[in-house]
């Protein structure tokens, strides 16, 4: 019974780690953008979708509330999402759910985050772990990926050469983007000098904290058709979640290794069928991923089905991942180049989004995108969402 | 906004006392760590994972799990890292922690790893492998809480 629907408006506002407005005006400015590209008036918005991660950044309870009349909730149906980093790719998700099931036929995500308001984010995301087992000991989700970091090492000899080229690649990305937080030529050389924070990881393999809204706008395929020469169609979109507890994935009786996103490989299999695609590598050109370290875009690009497990490091010496190469990974420059935690997930469906409808950027514009696919995070890297979008329906 | 004006910030904050509870489960496996200087686990009567930290249910069954076992105390690196860097109320660098499958447990535990000459972090790192065997240590004056032991290396 689910009917089709598409994104016909992006908007996202530059992301810096300036203060210069407060979190609803960020998410006004980015759905005021999102409006202009679909060419519809905040009236004709059914429906609100609010992505908002841990209000404990903001240290406003909740900024949901706070926005509602920011962003066109008033008199309106307006819910918030919240699944950690993933957020963005939940609230995206309940946007499609909106209109796919039939009730809505324009619906409005969007949301806005500001990283660098509280003192130390990293404060703030040690309490992902509970009071009594796990908090204690100091970790973040730096340290989350360096748990991963150091399981790559081990079961794949992933060098912390091989984890720099990442950031390499999505700085010079970046620079294609003008709303990119951090952006620039960087080398191997710049990473592996940069001090560590938790090793292996280093400050140049982390993303920065950002300030900054993203939202689009989702309509029905009747709405799509009459509004927009080239929508994103909604093709696959599916999530799976996995425990709060990083040991229970690691060592024998693990049914999956922490080293490898095995989960993000689950959602993928079912958006990809969702989505008729057979061969995520000749059917797929872009790929914008929720990579908020160098080592996790290594664990999901092959959770994509882009090479097999432990290929990726080598791939990445190559220009497989190129914006010329085999699938372009985050030609906007990724998590890696901005982090605005409620809505990163949302800006990767943003940036995907844009590609297919041929509005990216003019030098972030991929040629002939046909399909590309946004991931988000979430948790102690325990929420993976993944959506397809693509130029036809099926 | 005029040119002479600036964008104004308002400094503030937000604390809040909590009393978690720690749950009959949690409860059990800290009273045999403070007066008996022991870990004990939950074990799934299904698949008979044997959990730490411990819950009152296997996550992957979905049934209760209410047996309990006593493991080693002596156990394999998982996963490690080290923390070099000063972050806002966390320990003071620099720190070592680690995932440690204890024996007779199937799930990986994290705790501190103490007395390891931290220094050099490359050196450190390769004492710290995984697969490297620590034991548990436990503090003289127990209080119930997950800081009654650490970690070091065998």
């Amino acid at each position: 019974m689910k009917r089709n629907a598409a994104i016909i408006g992006v908007g996202e506002t530059p992301f810096t780690s300036r203060q210069d407005y407060t979190n609803p005006e960020l998410s006004q400015q980015a759905a005021l953008k999102a409006l202009e590209m679909a060419g519809m008036t905040m009236d004709e918005i059914e429906a609100v979708v609010y992505s908002m991660a841990p209000a404990e950044f903001l240290g406003v309870l909740d900024p949901d509330k706070w926005a509602v009349g920011a962003v066109g909730g008033l008199n309106k149906p307006f819910m918030r999402v919240h699944t950690g980093g993933a957020t963005g790719g939940s609230a995206a998700q309940a946007g499609y759910y909106h209109v796919a099931s039939g009730i809505f036929d324009s619906v409005l995500v969007v949301g806005a985050d500001k990283v660098r308001e509280c003192k130390d984010s990293q404060q703030v995301l040690n309490t992902i772990w509970d009071p009594m087992y796990e908090r204690q000991f100091g970790l973040t989700t730096i340290t989350m990926a360096a748990y991963q970091a150091v399981r790559r090492m081990y079961k794949y000899g992933t060098t912390e050469e091989q984890m720099a080229r990442v950031a390499v690649r999505n700085w010079a990305n970046a620079m294609n983007n003008p709303s990119a937080h951090l952006k620039g030529k960087i080398t191997v050389e710049d990473v592996i000098t940069s001090p560590y924070y938790s090793w292996p990881i280093k400050r140049l393999d982390t993303c920065p904290s950002s300030a900054g809204g993203a939202a689009i706008v989702i309509v029905s395929e009747k709405k799509a058709k009459k509004l927009c020469t080239r929508p994103a169609w909604i093709k696959g979109c599916h999530e799976i979640a996995n425990t709060v507890f990083m040991g229970d994935q690691m060592g024998g009786a693990a049914d999956m290794d922490y080293a490898d996103w095995d989960e993000l490989a689950m959602a993928a299999k079912v958006a990809y069928r969702q989505a008729g695609i057979v061969d995520p590598l000749k059917e797929i050109q872009v790929a914008d991923v929720y990579a908020p370290f160098t080592v996790t875009e290594l664990a999901i690009v092959e959770a994509l089905g882009f090479c097999r497990k432990g290929e990726s490091e080598k791939l990445n010496e190559s220009n497989f991942f190129d914006m010329d190469g085999e699938v372009a990974v985050s030609p906007s420059g990724g998590s890696l180049c901005n982090n605005p935690i409620a809505v990163t997930a949302l800006c990767r469906v943003c940036d995907a989004a844009l590609q297919v409808l041929g509005k990216a950027p003019p030098k972030m514009q991929v040629k002939n995108v046909k399909n590309a696919v946004a991931t988000g995070i979430g948790g102690s890297f325990q929420f993976h969402t993944i959506m397809v979008v693509g130029s036809d329906h099926n | 906004m005029k040119k002479h004006e600036e964008a104004m910030t308002l400094k503030g904050g937000w604390s809040v006392e909590y009393n978690y509870a720690v749950g009959p489960t949690g409860s059990k496996f800290f009273t045999a760590l403070k007066d008996e200087a022991k870990i004990i686990a939950p074990k799934c009567p299904k698949c008979n994972l044997v959990m730490l930290p411990p819950r009152s249910f296997c996550e992957r069954c979905f049934v209760p799990a209410d047996e309990w076992v006593e493991v080693g105390k002596e156990g394999t690196i998982q996963a490690f890292t080290i923390v070099p860097y000063f972050f806002e109320s966390l320990p003071d660098p620099p720190y070592a922690t680690a995932l440690v499958m204890l024996d007779g447990a199937n799930t990986a535990m994290a705790n501190f790893v103490k007395n390891v000459d931290l220094s050099n972090l490359k050196e450190a790192a390769k004492k710290l492998a995984i697969g490297k065997r620590v034991k548990v240590v436990f503090e003289k004056k127990r209080e119930g809480t997950i800081n009654d032991f650490h970690y070091e290396l065998i």
